[in-house]
């Protein structure tokens, strides 16, 4: 079956079963590596990206959900790593071995995008869901803080 | 379909400045020390001289003639920011300009020395050694100009990328001096720095990789794209040592996308790094091949484990620690103390396997053209993974090429390169280049476990509450059994927690029983210093208690005065201390001292039961280093016990990269929660019960401390390790501030068992 994805802006057109998972799509078929696999079963986050600017688990997402809509993941969040985001995660040298933070970051973005000025239990409920294994919570924590503080003064 | 390049894993430090990074590495098991690098290699040097390359006097350095300053970093990056901390070393004693270095990740090579990154010893194993590296090059620039400007060597220094003669004001830059230095001969004496002029070691350093960890490019073991290349998943035996005896592959095989069913073959104890066999099936894509395995009808024969319960296997270890096992460490009387002591305490402490969980599961990805293999892989271990393809393909080594990608994770599981041996076997067998893809299934369920432990301490004090006899038995099926057939520690294990705990008790005796392994056993981050710290601080907390003595007195007095403990103290013949002499890395009671009165002050111990708070407090040495761990527990509204606020105090002598060893520390401390509170694997009819994410639980950002603190109480003498020792002592002390909450004493780990948390 024929899969139109808009990727960062930039149309793919897959013939693929539309039964799998938009994680293997994106990794296998589009050949954008920086969505990860960490569980399969949207018990860990380092999959999510970005549908309609919603933030989904991509290695749930049926692919045929995903058909004629807009996805972003960790490589369009921003043109050169620019984000708020992604500039607060480099100050506070947030990852260690780095494999769960663009899932991280892109649950942070979906929250950020909805409440620019979160609390630290919004923060905390928003990436719930998302697990690391070297513990960077804290870092992360106070990295989405830092983020909300700069995109407001931007405004 | 658009694919990518293959992205080398270099880097320059250029990209990280305004962040962050130290190195240390995880997993450890009884070896040799780690063999160095040649200082100085003459293939390399001669290949420089010969293609007017630049400078290139071993194999970690190349000066070139534009000035680009390549440093290797031969050791594995899974978070504890080793990349962005050894080549600092060797850039630091050159004299480089940190913008212009680039980072480039060694093969696995005998010629780098040790590769293996565990046992926290990226940073002490290497320290000087790299030092020299970058000085030997440093002196080789300079006799350079000094023969240019036809002046002393002694009378120029290198800084900012450049030589300097500053008497008469003249400066080359390395660039311009790299042919010319590349033609004179390596020095034999080599003289490093001073420690001051050392610019950034010791500082806090940019985070090397940090950039492209958080814009998607940075490239690990599963993201490495081959044209043509398959994805493969394997259905391996449920039951280590089990084989399939019968598979129908035809469901498998007409799934859309499948290339092969492949028969994988059965591994022969000891199991080591062998793949446990099973059947492959191998696709076009990793969905093809998930979908073809579930399609696949096998008959398993589950082997000698196949009676494996690992409930029922704790009342094995029980038993086992209630008859007296093999003398390991022994001072005095034990016997004849207990025997006169007033009165005795005792307790017995269990903490289940674990399993490593990565971030990342194991993945590899091989091609093979029938002469040569090419690999590449997350793992620790690339000189292990290169001889464990070159055995299994019947190859030499030198025809075995294992490039290391970044690691999601590895804290031990990936020095054992099994998968990447299922990758090289899968593309000999299919003809086409293969990425194996372990599913979180198939890493929670096919690990190499930290191993189950049960211990049981008994204290005798006299008539005044003061300790005259300790006796420590230990039981766990030991990380040789996975080498070879045996139920019994070695001391690299004993030592983490057992032999090397200084106590100023006249009768010590420790006992090592034997158990016999049903399961993969491996090292895990901090490896036998999780159970033992945790049951001797537990035991040493558990002693004022039953004295009504303040925790943080009894510990000091049992740790006892400032000293250099001997071995003739600790009652044993010799100690491996973690591949370094006891000379230079003595068991030193005032860094035991110091840790813990800095981070009891910290916590306000002496107003330790306020606001609802209650503190506990643990100390462990490990990997040389020093570690002073409160955990702060409260009530939570929802009736579970919540962790509030963490305190890490630490000594882990001379540093590299101030920033990566506080981080190392705050992990650790997260790390170390979740195994306490939530950890357990648990395996019935020899098969793993456990699955993913939802029965192996681990800490989540809302159920972590609202504060961590760490702080490094001193930075002096040589250099420890940093990835694993934080995390023994935080387990202990939060079963210590439990009890202070709630009067309820956990032996058994998890606290899950037996608290609401």
């Amino acid at each position: 079956m024929t899969i139109t994805l808009h990727v960062n802006g930039k149309p793919h057109v897959l013939d693929i079963d539309p039964q799998m998972p938009l994680l293997w799509a994106l990794r296998d078929h589009v050949g954008l590596t920086g969505t990860k696999y960490g569980c399969g079963q949207a018990l860990c986050g380092a999959c999510v990206v970005h549908l309609d600017g919603e933030a989904v688990r991509s290695c749930v997402t049926p692919v045929r959900r995903a058909d004629g809509r807009a996805v972003t993941t960790i490589e369009g969040l921003s043109p050169d790593g620019s984000h708020p985001l992604q500039k607060a995660w480099v100050e506070l040298a947030v990852p260690q071995c780095g494999f769960c933070q663009a899932g991280q970051i892109m649950t942070a973005a979906a929250l950020l995008a909805k409440n620019p000025s979160p609390s630290d239990e919004d923060i905390d409920t928003s990436l719930a869901g998302n697990l690391c294994r070297c513990g960077t919570y804290l870092r992360i924590r106070t990295a989405v803080k830092q983020a909300a503080a700069a995109g407001g003064k931007e405004k | 379909m658009s694919r990518p390049p293959i992205r080398l894993l270099r880097r320059s430090f250029i990209a990280g400045l305004g962040g962050a990074l130290t190195g240390l590495a995880l997993g450890s098991f009884a070896r040799a020390a780690p063999t160095l690098p040649s200082p100085v290699d003459p293939a390399a040097k001669a290949a420089a001289a010969a293609d007017g390359a630049g400078l290139r006097p071993n194999l970690f350095v190349h000066v070139t003639p534009s000035g680009a300053v390549q440093i290797v970093c031969a050791r594995s990056e899974m978070g504890q920011g080793v990349r962005s901390s050894l080549p600092v070393l060797i850039a630091d004693e050159l004299g480089a300009d940190m913008g212009r270095v680039e980072v480039v990740q060694a093969p696995g090579d005998a010629a780098y020395g040790d590769q293996n990154t565990d046992g926290s010893h990226s940073v002490r194993g290497f320290y000087d050694a790299l030092r020299k590296l970058g000085a030997c090059a440093r002196m080789m620039l300079i006799a350079a100009a000094a023969r240019q400007w036809r002046v002393a060597p002694a009378t120029c220094v290198a800084h900012d990328h450049a030589v300097h003669h500053e008497a008469s004001g003249r400066s080359l830059g390395f660039g311009e001096l790299a042919i010319a230095a590349a033609k004179l001969p390596v020095p034999k004496n080599i003289l490093l720095r001073p420690k001051a002029e050392l610019l950034h070691v010791g500082k806090e350093l940019p985070l090397l990789d940090g950039p492209a960890m958080v814009d998607g490019s940075a490239i690990y073991g599963a993201d490495v794209l081959i044209p043509g290349m398959r994805t493969a998943v394997i259905a391996r035996p449920p039951v280590v040592g089990g084989r399939a005896t019968a598979h129908d592959p035809i469901k498998a095989l007409a799934v859309p996308g499948v290339r092969a069913v492949v028969p994988l073959p059965a591994p022969t104890p000891p199991f080591a790094f062998q793949p446990l066999g099973g059947i492959a099936v191998v696709a076009d894509d990793t969905w093809s091949a998930l979908r073809g395995r579930a399609q696949l009808e096998i008959i398993w024969a589950p082997g000698d484990n196949g009676e494996y319960d690992s409930e029922d296997y704790r009342k094995t270890l029980l038993a086992a620690v209630g008859l007296p096992g093999v003398v390991v460490r022994e001072v005095g009387d034990v016997t004849a103390g207990l025997a006169g002591a007033a009165r005795q305490v005792e307790a017995v402490y269990h903490v289940p396997h674990l399993a490593h969980a990565t971030m990342e599961p194991p993945a590899a990805v091989a091609r093979f053209d029938g002469q040569t293999c090419e690999v590449w892989a997350t793992t620790q271990n690339p000189q292990a993974s290169r001889k464990s393809v070159a055995k299994a393909l019947g190859l030499d080594e030198e025809n075995v090429t294992v490039h290391v990608t970044l690691l999601g994770g590895g804290f031990g599981r990936k020095s054992k390169p099994d998968y990447v041996v299922e990758a090289a076997l899968l593309a000999r067998a299919t003809g086409a280049p293969v990425r194996v893809q372990w599913t979180r299934e198939d890493d929670i369920q096919h690990d190499y476990y930290h191993t189950v432990s049960t211990q049981r301490l008994v204290a005798g004090l006299d008539a005044q509450g003061k300790v005259v006899a300790w006796e420590h038995r230990t039981a766990f099926p030991p990380i040789g059994s996975t080498f070879s057939d045996t139920g019994l520690s070695a001391p690299g294990e004993l030592q983490q927690g057992v032999l090397d705990v200084p106590l100023a008790i006249p009768n010590v005796r420790a006992e090592n029983c034997e158990a016999r392994a049903h399961a993969r056993i491996g090292w895990l981050r901090s490896v036998a210093n999780i159970y033992h710290a945790f049951a001797v601080q537990s035991f040493i907390a558990e002693i004022a208690a039953a004295r009504g003595t303040d925790p943080r007195d009894t510990l000091l007095e049992i740790v006892g005065p400032p000293r250099i403990v001997t071995l003739q103290e600790l009652g044993v013949e010799s100690l491996p201390n973690y591949d370094q002499s006891l000379d230079e890395h003595p068991i030193d009671t005032a860094r035991h001292r110091r840790v813990i009165e800095r981070v009891t002050e910290l916590a306000d111990w002496d107003n330790r039961q306020k606001n609802g708070r209650a503190l506990g407090l643990a100390v462990h040495r490990s990997f040389l280093t020093y570690v002073a761990v409160v955990v702060s527990v409260v009530h939570g509204p929802d009736g579970k016990i919540r962790v509030d606020e963490v305190w890490s105090c630490l000594d882990a002598g001379t540093l590299v990269n101030r920033e990566r060893v506080v981080s190392q520390f705050e992990g650790a401390v997260i790390f170390a929660l979740s195994h306490a509170l939530y950890g357990e694997i648990t395996m019935q009819q020899g098969a793993t019960v456990q699955s993913n994410f939802r029965d192996f639980r681990l800490m989540r950002l809302p159920e972590a401390p609202r504060k961590i603190h760490v702080e490094i109480v001193a930075d002096d003498g040589p250099p420890c390790g940093v990835g694993e020792p934080g995390v023994p002592p935080v387990a202990p002390a939060l079963a210590n501030a439990i009890f202070a909450l709630t009067g309820q004493r956990v032996r058994d780990l998890p606290i899950a068992r037996t608290l609401k948390v």
